[in-house]
């Protein structure tokens, strides 16, 4: 470890303001929308208070902020933008033309539900609703996460093996507002660590023009569509290589997933963001008395680390998946359709329940987790049928 | 890397194809000729023409050349048979007629 630390207090928002001013992209288009308004507005404070160079493009709507970042990004600046549940829904058509344009722009989503019924608080709607338009999606458990992730950011959007955009993701309210300690990094640091943008084509550049976003007949969509779809295989191990960098510099250690006591775990709880926490805490308190359970927290969900997970989950009895949105498949939550498939592709057979909780907001206990615990034992043992699908905390 | 966009076509591997469909040259849409796409066609009238120069700028493809502040004759290469230059004359020096052929 080099970096000296520096420790400090803050909120998810506050954290991730802050690492945006130390890396000081060159443009930042954004529309306020709750959870994630503080973050443009911290950041539009750095600028007025000349802490920082970057220029703030204060848009109409979200559609137009991802608009406006494909525009900055394609003329050659290194661009980021944030928002939140309808804000990124406004974005959709535009994510899409990001990742297909290869566009490496960062996006910091605090994870919000989408309507309706309308409701401000946490759930995972927003980012599994552009789980399909090709960017990179990382999320957090904590403050010092998401702070941590988006200083990764562009050291993996803009590595020539990817050049894909990244969405870095944290918890509405939970992570956003809540306040955390905190190990910062120095600026020198942190700007060191996340470069300058050099990239190799870009528009502003009269002596090697290029097109943008042209049409493409039918001999060429698949052909494009492959080579994007291996951009992002090949991210998995840049992610690990940024990552190892990271390590090194801040002594935090980062994979595609985090292994929480698992090593002889009979039960394990798959999850993914704040709630892991909660998961932990369950763990440790069963552990102490004496029950073999561990927590497999999901880190990269793009690329989704199938084999990987499949490879982690093959020596336990049962694990409980956990998903904090609805499908609308009549089956499982996205989480749980994608690690049973992953499970089966690598013959992994065992028992895997999946779980949807902490919709719009709702609480998500210790309580809640050790139930859970218990129910997989019941299933793993034959004595009930594994209860798939099953919503947590649902008034009955 | 910067892909040579006179060598992509339709038997060019998926490996092969520049990143993003980027293009990376200048002007390439003069290789197309939408032409091709033309099911009315423009025929100048030179005699009555005042070279007021009103329908070249409107031309969408960019198929009334001007040299020497003078229009010269339709790049029927790329001129899509739209008609605006039609519409626009005042002279009526530019006539409509259908087909692809002048």
């Amino acid at each position: 470890m080099s970096a000296k630390e520096i420790k400090e207090r803050m909120s998810g928002n506050e954290a991730v303001a802050y690492a945006i001013r130390q890396v000081e992209p060159d443009v930042m288009p954004a529309f306020p929308i709750t959870p994630s308004t503080e973050i443009p507005q911290m950041v539009s404070n750095y600028i007025a208070n000349g802490q920082m160079d970057t220029d703030f493009i204060p848009v109409e709507s979200e559609h137009s902020a991802m608009s406006a970042a494909i525009g900055a990004e394609a003329a050659g600046a290194r661009t980021m933008t944030a928002t939140s549940s309808a804000g990124l829904a406004l974005m959709w058509e535009e994510l899409l033309l990001a990742a297909s344009n290869r566009l490496p722009i960062a996006l910091t989503l605090v994870n919000r539900t989408l309507s309706g019924p309308i409701n401000i608080n946490c759930d995972h709607t927003d980012g599994m609703g552009a789980r399909d338009t090709g960017w990179i999606q990382i999320y957090a458990e904590s403050n010092q996460e998401v702070y941590d992730n988006f200083i990764q950011a562009y050291p993996i959007a803009e590595d020539p093996r990817v050049h894909l955009p990244i969405m870095i993701c944290q918890d509405g309210f939970i992570t956003s507002h809540a306040v955390m300690n905190i190990n910062l990094l120095e600026d020198e640091e942190v700007k060191k660590f996340a470069g300058t943008y050099n990239p190799e084509e870009f528009m502003l550049n009269p002596d090697n023009p290029v097109s943008v976003g042209p049409y493409a007949a039918s001999c060429f969509v698949m052909e494009h569509r492959k080579a994007q779809e291996a951009a992002m295989e090949n991210s998995k191990e840049v992610i690990l290589e940024v990552a190892k960098k990271f390590g090194e510099m801040s002594g935090r250690q980062y994979g595609l997933f985090e292994e929480y006591k698992t090593e002889d775990a009979e039960f394990i709880m798959v999850i993914m963001g704040s709630a892991a926490g909660t998961a932990k805490e369950a763990v440790d308190q069963l552990r102490a008395e004496g029950h073999k359970v561990g927590v497999l927290k999901i880190r990269v969900f793009r690329p989704f680390p199938e084999k990987e997970i499949a490879e982690a989950l093959k020596n336990c009895r049962a694990a409980a998946i956990m998903d904090r949105c609805e499908s609308y498949n009549g089956n499982s939550g996205p989480l749980g359709s994608e690690i049973t498939a992953g499970l089966y592709r690598s013959k992994v057979f065992i028992e895997a329940v999946n779980y949807i909780y902490g919709l719009g907001g709702r609480d998500f206990t210790v309580d809640t987790v050790r139930e859970i615990f218990a129910e997989l034992k019941q299933v793993a043992d034959g004595e009930i049928e594994a209860p798939q699908h099953k919503y947590i905390g649902l008034r009955q | 890397m910067r892909t040579d966009i006179t060598k992509i076509n339709e038997n060019t591997p998926w490996t092969e194809m520049p990143e993003g469909s980027h293009i990376y040259a200048a002007g390439t849409s003069a290789m197309f000729n939408t032409g091709e796409w033309r099911t009315n066609t423009p025929v100048f009238l030179e005699d009555k023409c005042k070279q007021c120069l009103l329908c070249a700028p409107v031309c969408p493809e960019i198929s009334i050349p001007v040299k020497d502040g003078k229009r010269l004759a339709f790049d029927y290469d790329h001129c899509k048979g739209c008609g605006i230059c039609a519409k626009v004359c005042p002279f009526d020096a530019i006539v409509m007629k259908e087909g692809i052929e002048p």
